[in-house]
């Protein structure tokens, strides 16, 4: 077999931080060739790097594709070459039918007038190809997500596709649609479409998978062949680094019962039959830190959404007891009341108000303790804000600085001084140390360890397994929006983990 | 700091008060020289407030209306209704004139109310809804007034326009002082205005200090205040020997002390901004967005209709036509006052501002008796100029 592409020592800088590190990636012609990694080991920028997302020069080594060294600039150059990336979120125009997707930017038309008979033979053939049977005038967004997935392939093959990437194409879909999408990958290969598949799904890269290669820290761990894939060693590839992060010392002293959820269910917003969490039940003592690890779309932010304020979903059922009572949480002012906050994993989309200045940011949550029968006491505001710059060690010259100016870190520290001003028994953290340097992580983690030294319960979700490992005294592993298992800290390791969210993969009721 | 740097950091806010000035200054040679009349006259000063006041009433609802993110095109429609009506209860059907003034607000808050239940609960687009609403009401008022001019209306309710403060100072006492024709409340409440101006300032200043604000050089704080009070007691004086200080003047003014102390001072007035800040962190925070977006509506339905019967008073009838247009010299007002598109940011006193200086060019331009086709191509570029203005300020 002859190879079809050969990525040589890809490094990739982002500011601070080494996102690839001399990864090699050999793909043979004709193969399906299966990256794996944990979130955040660099599959998806390594992707990017060959789909010409980051252009040539803003990265280091070199791709050989079909013997010839590429220097591409831009998505247009790859696509030219029959490289074709299939992202996670999908890229139709929902409002446009299935033809005029297939051929946008790419029209079937003869100086600019489209030829609409051909235009629909041609998409009847892709659709046929791909095993659809929708007329090519209906509407994308009619379609549910498993045939979007497939439309998007017919896209690819539109446009001549030699070499296919699928990034985590079963990620959205249900057990059938993915097992068309994987039947349809075989059918490519026999036609000679070379693919790469980006999954977390052992049991789907097992079926379709010629070789695979596992990828950690932005490096390249090990290739393997189709007989040597087993599970032991992916998942032993995949997590097994040094614990090179740092956890600040902390004596745990798991006092009583603060709050327990049980029964908790929860559909989707848009899509009424679709059950994002099932029966979730888990429980916080005073002064504890339990953790949530899951990949991404386990659910883990949906559970926590839709418990501070049913912010997420409908159809929303369960309870919640804050110390042994029951407490009304449906609306974000009930939730705060019960004692409950929520920094989110997106700080600045739903946490802060970028334009504003930091102290109007930190006093938005509870306003009335800053004020006197709804007139604002702007020294007190002031006051409450200087004191949290300096509990937290925000960087910043004055409190009067807006939000957008500061750093990842500092921006956090925002938002959580936001909600300890609304002085909660329970924090829900959300990715708390998503896009923070390392310094500033140690500073998160020892106000987290601050918080429940005084008492607090702490829910820590995180997609960065070392994290939670080293902050958590309990961790419940979620997948597919149910808690598949709960380790103490004597009992949890990476292994473990990732073994318990593998082994639930498929296996929902 | 320096003078300077600090100037540039708060271009924005400065760049509005001396265009005002500017554009005043500029009107009064202009006008001296091409027709000989005196722009700043007692007259011209009364007819300027009288003429814009409805304006700029108007432009402090509309500004919470663009800080939520929203828009309200039904405004002028509203004037037109509301003016309505107060002629049909007042003329056809002999309200008491302190009866008619709460219904017609009433009915405005009903008219926001109806309105802001859409946009807010149904999350319809303002555009949208008021648009239907610009159309709808100016059906009603046609339909209301059966096509004619309601009128004329008694004289207290006249006085809401065209009425002016009493003087509470005897001529006896003027001519004890050796002067006539001096209105000594104008001149008190003005002065009196410019002290708490002043005063209001300084206690800014050293709160500021205290927190750790960088503050105004002192240089340009005392050069700006001489200038804002300068001119309030200029204008306050030229009322004074005129007629006085207008009803109106006083609404106004009484109107933008509360809107900026709302708008600055109070939780609500806070909660709006956040909410045009960024609405989803601002529900994520627990503020109860839709509930603010339906009160900035019914807020704005009310000042509509106080403009409303403001403009039905000054012109003494209610026509079908009236308030025709004025939704965009209110909107234009706000966005020339320095409030940002997107909803978030802006200022009442920045938009009492950007209301003066249309006023002042709409004034301007037509003593000097320049067509109303030129009028309206020249205001369409100042308000250009002053979101280009904005936009360059922002990227820079």
């Amino acid at each position: 077999m002859a190879t079809l592409l050969e990525m040589r020592g890809i490094s990739k800088l982002f500011p601070g931080v080494k996102a690839l590190d001399r990864v090699n990636l050999t793909v043979e012609a004709g193969e399906i060739h299966a990256i794996c990694g944990e979130n955040g080991a660099g599959k998806s920028t390594l992707m990017k790097v060959l789909s010409g997302v980051y252009p040539h020069g803003s990265y280091d080594g070199e791709i050989v594709y079909d013997g010839k060294t590429l220097a591409m600039k831009s998505i247009a150059d790859s696509e030219a070459k029959g490289i074709i990336i299939i992202h996670q979120e999908l890229a139709l125009v929902p409002l446009l039918s299935i033809a005029e997707n297939l051929f946008l930017g790419n029209e079937v038309a003869t100086g600019g007038v489209i030829n609409w008979p051909k235009a629909f033979q041609k998409t009847s053939e892709l659709l046929r190809k791909v095993g659809l049977k929708e007329p090519p005038g209906t509407i994308v967004g009619k379609l549910g997500v498993g045939k979007q997935q497939l439309i998007e392939i017919a896209k690819a093959l539109a446009k001549d596709v030699r070499l296919l990437i699928l990034d985590e194409p079963t990620a959205a879909l249900q057990e059938n649609d993915s097992q068309k999408l994987l039947d349809l990958m075989l059918e490519l290969k026999a036609q000679g479409v070379t693919q790469i598949i980006i999954s977390h799904k052992l049991n789907e890269i097992g079926r379709v998978a010629d070789r695979i290669t596992i990828i950690r820290d932005g490096t390249t761990v090990s290739t393997l062949n189709r007989d040597e894939i087993a599970e032991d060693r992916i998942i032993r590839d995949m997590v097994g680094r040094d614990m090179s992060h740092r956890y600040p010392e902390r004596t745990p002293n798991p006092g009583e019962m603060l709050m327990e959820v049980r029964g908790w269910n929860v559909f989707h917003p848009d899509q009424k039959d679709r059950q994002m969490i099932r029966d979730a039940a888990f429980s916080v003592r005073r002064g504890e830190i339990v953790g949530i690890a899951g990949l991404m779309g386990a659910g883990r932010t949906e559970l926590a959404m839709s418990l501070f304020g049913h912010s997420y979903g409908r159809g929303i059922t369960g309870t919640v007891t804050m110390n042994g009572k029951p407490v009304d949480t449906s609306t974000v002012t009930n939730a705060v009341e019960a004692g409950l906050a929520y920094v989110t994993e997106d700080r600045k989309a739903l946490g802060l108000i970028l334009e504003e200045p930091i102290l109007r940011n930190i006093s938005l949550a509870n306003l009335a303790g800053v004020a006197l029968r709804g007139v604002l006491n702007k020294g007190r505001e002031a006051q409450v804000a200087e004191d949290y710059r300096r509990a937290m060690n925000i960087r910043t010259p004055n409190v009067q600085q807006k939000v957008v100016n500061l750093s990842g870190g500092n921006q956090q520290k925002v938002v959580l001084s936001k909600w300890l001003f609304t002085d909660p028994q329970v924090l829900i953290l959300d990715e708390p140390t998503r896009g923070i340097d390392v310094g500033a992580k140690f500073e998160i983690y020892s106000i987290m360890n601050q918080l429940a030294a005084d008492g607090r319960g702490i829910v820590m979700i995180s997609s960065e397994m070392p994290e939670l490992l080293g902050m958590c005294d309990r961790i419940y592993v979620m997948n597919e929006g149910r808690i598949v298992g709960e380790l103490s800290r004597a009992e949890a390791s990476q292994e473990r983990i990732m073994a318990m969210i593998l082994n639930s993969v498929g296996k929902a009721a | 700091m320096s003078e300077k740097s600090y100037l540039g950091s708060h271009l924005r806010e400065y760049g509005m008060i001396m265009a005002l000035v500017a554009i005043v200054f500029f009107f009064t040679v202009i006008v001296r020289a091409s027709i000989d009349v005196d722009f700043l006259s007692a007259q011209n000063i009364t007819n300027l407030f009288l003429q814009n006041s409805y304006v700029i009433i108007m432009a402090l609802g509309m500004l919470l209306v663009i800080v939520a993110g929203h828009i309200d095109l039904s405004v002028g429609s509203v004037v037109g209704f509301t003016g309505a009506v107060a002629a049909v209860l007042t003329v056809n059907l002999g309200w008491p004139v302190l009866a008619v003034i709460p219904a017609c607000l009433i009915v405005g808050g009903l008219i926001g109310a109806a309105q802001g239940y859409w946009v807010a609960y149904w999350k319809i687009p303002s555009f949208i809804v008021t648009l239907a609403g610009m159309l709808v009401f100016r059906g009603l008022t046609l339909w209301l007034l059966n096509g004619q001019n309601i009128g004329p209306f008694p004289r207290t309710f006249q006085s809401l326009s065209t009425g002016f403060l009493p003087d509470l100072f005897g001529e006896a006492d003027q001519a004890l002082l050796g002067m006539e024709r001096l209105n000594g409340t104008a001149l008190l409440i003005v002065v009196l205005a410019a002290l708490v101006v002043v005063w209001l300032g300084l206690r800014k200043r050293t709160q500021d200090a205290a927190f750790g604000i960088t503050p105004e050089p002192a240089a340009v704080f005392w050069v700006r205040n001489a200038i804002v009070c300068g001119a309030l007691i200029f204008v306050g004086y030229k009322l004074a020997i005129f007629r006085g200080l207008p009803n109106v003047v006083m609404i106004l003014a009484v109107l933008t002390v509360v809107y900026a102390f709302f708008t600055e001072n109070m939780t609500s007035g806070r909660r709006i901004y956040a909410l045009g800040g960024n609405e989803k962190a601002a529900k994520m925070s627990g503020i109860k967005t839709e509930r603010l977006v339906f009160f900035c509506f019914v807020n704005m339905g009310v000042l509509a209709a106080l403009a409303g019967m403001i403009v039905a008073a000054r012109l003494n009838s209610s026509t079908p036509k009236a308030g025709a247009g004025f939704e965009l010299d209110v909107i234009a007002a706000v966005f020339i006052g320095g409030a940002s598109m997107t909803g978030g940011s802006g200022k009442i006193v920045g938009v009492v501002v950007g209301a003066l200086i249309m006023g002042v060019m709409n004034n301007g331009m037509s003593i000097l008796g320049i067509g109303i086709d030129y009028q309206q191509v020249i205001k369409g570029l100042v308000l250009l100029a002053a979101v280009i203005f904005d936009v360059y300020n922002k990227n820079k």
